[in-house]
């Protein structure tokens, strides 16, 4: 009776209802260990951690509640990690975003070797982080990069070794230049969903090329371009420690150092774990917000009808 | 408002396909011209390089006697109804019917007022704060219709507008657009590839095949007096029946030698065609004199309701005969189809007709 009784309940109802009660948990239970053990074990670990103070030499900790999270928010220098995180996360999300679409809106204008730009213009991606880091970093190294030779001779005083500002460019150009294919991919496809007939009723209802981008193509792209931004801003957020240690350790001082990277320095470099689990915790409950954020809007398409 | 004059238009694709091989058609002003044909005739295409969206090879197209060869789509002032719509899907009703007035400048109040008497004509005003995903097909054909009155351009262009919607709402808006285009006075170019369509809307109706334009004329006249084989059996349904004559004999014998009783065929006639309505049966054995009398056999009988379509097999072909009311034959009947000397047509070695 088995299968006949299966395929009855999936024709009524659409789903299968086991016979067995033990079988499904079986099932997904791969699933759920490999969640447990890699995500809810150590983010309880974590949590627990951060309620944690340890003594100096590391020979015996002590629970203090919510003491290290006090600690953390009233550090300055973990405010100013939040500021530099805004700060980069945004600037790499824009610039990667901006350059995408530039690029995304003049490959698809090109008659001939389309394929051949897309091709060029995706290679970035498959670049590790930690390399492209590399890469820009001796580029604009101010004794033997080229191009930091080629800012110099035009006047520019480059030092991102010393002046800030200039190492948050670089880092922000390296970090950006690496998302870029990223997000062209994506235009490319968003660019080629949006229909021809209504770019050329457009056109017939006598709105010129530029005008027909921000009033027809752009509000289209709409659920790409915000797709991107929430998948950029986590990047940025959480995908360049590589990039940040390559190429500016945090530095110079402390104008680069992002709340990733903080957490690194304090718990592996300074060893003082309860506040770098502190630290841990909050982008934990950022990056909560941020997927619910996504979730709900992306869900959501918003023009397409 | 305008005319539109065709000279001699060409499309060379850049693969070396000629799409359009010399179109010449004058459309006076205020008149509805359809081009019509199976599909890669080339009709799409034309109406394509009329709205300034294709680049035209050769030729010229005029509009109000300005050539606009040169103009792109922006400047041209003409406004087209999609087949697909092409509703803008982000924008409300009301932005859509706007947006081409916006894009010329058009004071806000005046936008708004022509916005919303153009919604009132087209039983839109209810729907005006809708986006396009929320409409039904019949509405979003409305908005789209809208959207090109709204502009008063000076020409309206229409590709396939009804062919996505169902048959009875097809024949609705086949109405409703003829009575707008009239009332509105507004030149139009009406691509189909539908001949009900075509012969209904048409002041002037424009059969094409294979790029080239086979027959023009008002429709009835283009009914009347196909001028080949193509136009014949292109239009009309179901189409005209073509026998094929021997070559030799002058005499009324067609193609397998069935002897017809018929005066000689005109000229260097080698196909003669008759109307499904114009022709008749008989079940008598003596053909009537100076008519076509043609043994067939019935093959099957579709009633229709009012009329009833005979198909039968004559001289190796299949034809159709149409009879009102409930047809007296059933199939494997023996009869004679017979038709009237001056409702046959006549067509040379090149299908063109002879007269």
């Amino acid at each position: 009776m088995g299968n006949a009784w299966i395929a009855r309940e999936i024709s009524l109802s659409a789903r299968i209802v086991f016979p067995n009660k033990i079988l499904p948990y079986l099932l997904v239970a791969p699933q759920l260990a490999i969640t447990l053990v890699f995500f809810y074990w150590p983010a309880g670990q974590a949590l627990y951690q951060s309620m944690l103070r340890q003594d100096p030499f590391g020979l015996k900790s002590r629970f203090v509640w919510f003491a290290n999270f006090r600690k953390v928010l009233a550090d300055p220098a973990y405010l100013n990690s939040i500021k530099v995180t805004v700060v980069f996360s945004l600037a790499t999300a824009i610039v990667a975003m901006v350059v995408a679409l530039l690029l995304a809106v003049m490959a698809e204008k090109a008659v001939r070797g389309k394929g051949l730009y897309r091709t060029l213009l995706i290679w970035p991606y498959a670049v590790a982080p930690a390399i492209a880091g590399m890469l820009w970093l001796f580029l604009f190294n101010p004794s033997i990069g080229s191009l930091a030779y080629l800012l110099r001779s035009l006047g520019i005083a480059w030092d991102p070794l010393l002046n800030g500002t200039h190492a948050m460019i670089l880092l922000v150009s390296a970090a950006a230049w690496k998302q870029i294919s990223y997000n062209f991919l994506f235009f490319v496809a968003g660019l080629q969903a949006v229909p021809k007939t209504l770019i050329e009723a457009a056109a017939m209802d006598g709105a010129g090329e530029t005008k027909r981008f921000w009033t027809i193509v752009f509000p289209l792209l709409a659920p790409t371009t915000f797709f991107l931004l929430v998948v950029n801003t986590v990047y940025a957020l959480f995908d360049t420690f590589g990039i940040v240690h390559a190429v500016t350790g945090g530095g110079p001082g402390k104008t680069t150092e992002t709340l990733v990277y903080k957490v690194y320095n304090d718990g592996f470099v300074n060893l003082i774990l309860g506040d770098s689990a502190a630290q841990s915790v909050i982008l934990m409950a950022i990056v909560i917000a941020l997927t619910a954020i996504q979730f709900r809007y992306v869900e959501r398409k918003v023009h397409y009808g | 408002m305008a005319t539109v004059d065709l000279k001699d238009v060409r499309k060379i694709y850049p693969s070396g396909v000629e799409a359009v091989k010399g179109v010449s058609i004058a459309i006076p002003d205020k008149e509805l011209c359809v081009l019509v044909g199976p599909s890669g005739c080339g009709k799409s295409t034309l109406l394509r390089m009329i709205a300034g969206l294709e680049t035209i090879s050769a030729g010229t197209v005029a509009i109000d006697g300005k050539v606009v060869n040169a103009i792109g789509p922006t400047e041209r002032d003409i406004a087209m109804v999609f087949q697909n719509y092409a509703l803008y899907p982000h924008m409300k009703v009301y932005d859509n019917m706007a947006y081409g007035l916006r894009n010329r400048g058009t004071p806000k109040d005046e936008i708004d007022s022509r916005v919303r008497s153009t919604a009132k004509v087209l039983e839109l005003s209810a729907l005006l704060d809708r986006r396009p995903r929320e409409l039904s097909g019949g509405q979003r054909q409305r908005v789209a219709m809208g959207r090109a009155i709204v502009r008063n351009p000076k020409v309206f262009l229409f590709d396939e507008p009804l062919s996505n919607l169902d048959a009875k709402l097809r024949g609705q808006m086949r109405i409703e657009i003829k009575n707008l285009q009239r009332s509105l006075g507004v030149t139009s170019v009406y691509v189909t590839h539908d001949q009900l369509e075509a012969m209904t809307l048409a002041d002037i109706l424009v059969v094409m095949n294979a790029g080239l334009v086979e027959q023009t004329g008002p429709p009835l006249d283009v009914y009347e007096k196909p001028a080949s084989t193509f136009v014949a059996s292109f239009i009309g349904a179901p189409p005209m029946n073509l026998l094929a004559l021997t070559g030799a004999s002058p005499s009324s014998v067609l193609a397998d030698g069935t002897v017809i009783g018929l005066a000689p065929r005109l000229g260097k006639a080698v196909t003669l065609g008759f109307r499904p309505e114009d022709a008749d049966i008989t079940f008598a054995a003596e053909a009537p004199a100076g008519a076509l009398a043609l043994p067939a056999t019935v093959e099957a009988v579709e009633p229709v309701g009012a009329e009833s379509f005979l198909h039968c097999v004559a001289a190796g072909s299949r034809i159709v005969v149409r009879v009102s009311g409930r047809a007296s034959a059933k199939p494997g009947d023996q009869l004679r189809v017979v038709a009237r000397s001056e409702k046959l047509h006549w067509f040379d070695q090149a299908g063109k007709r002879v007269d």
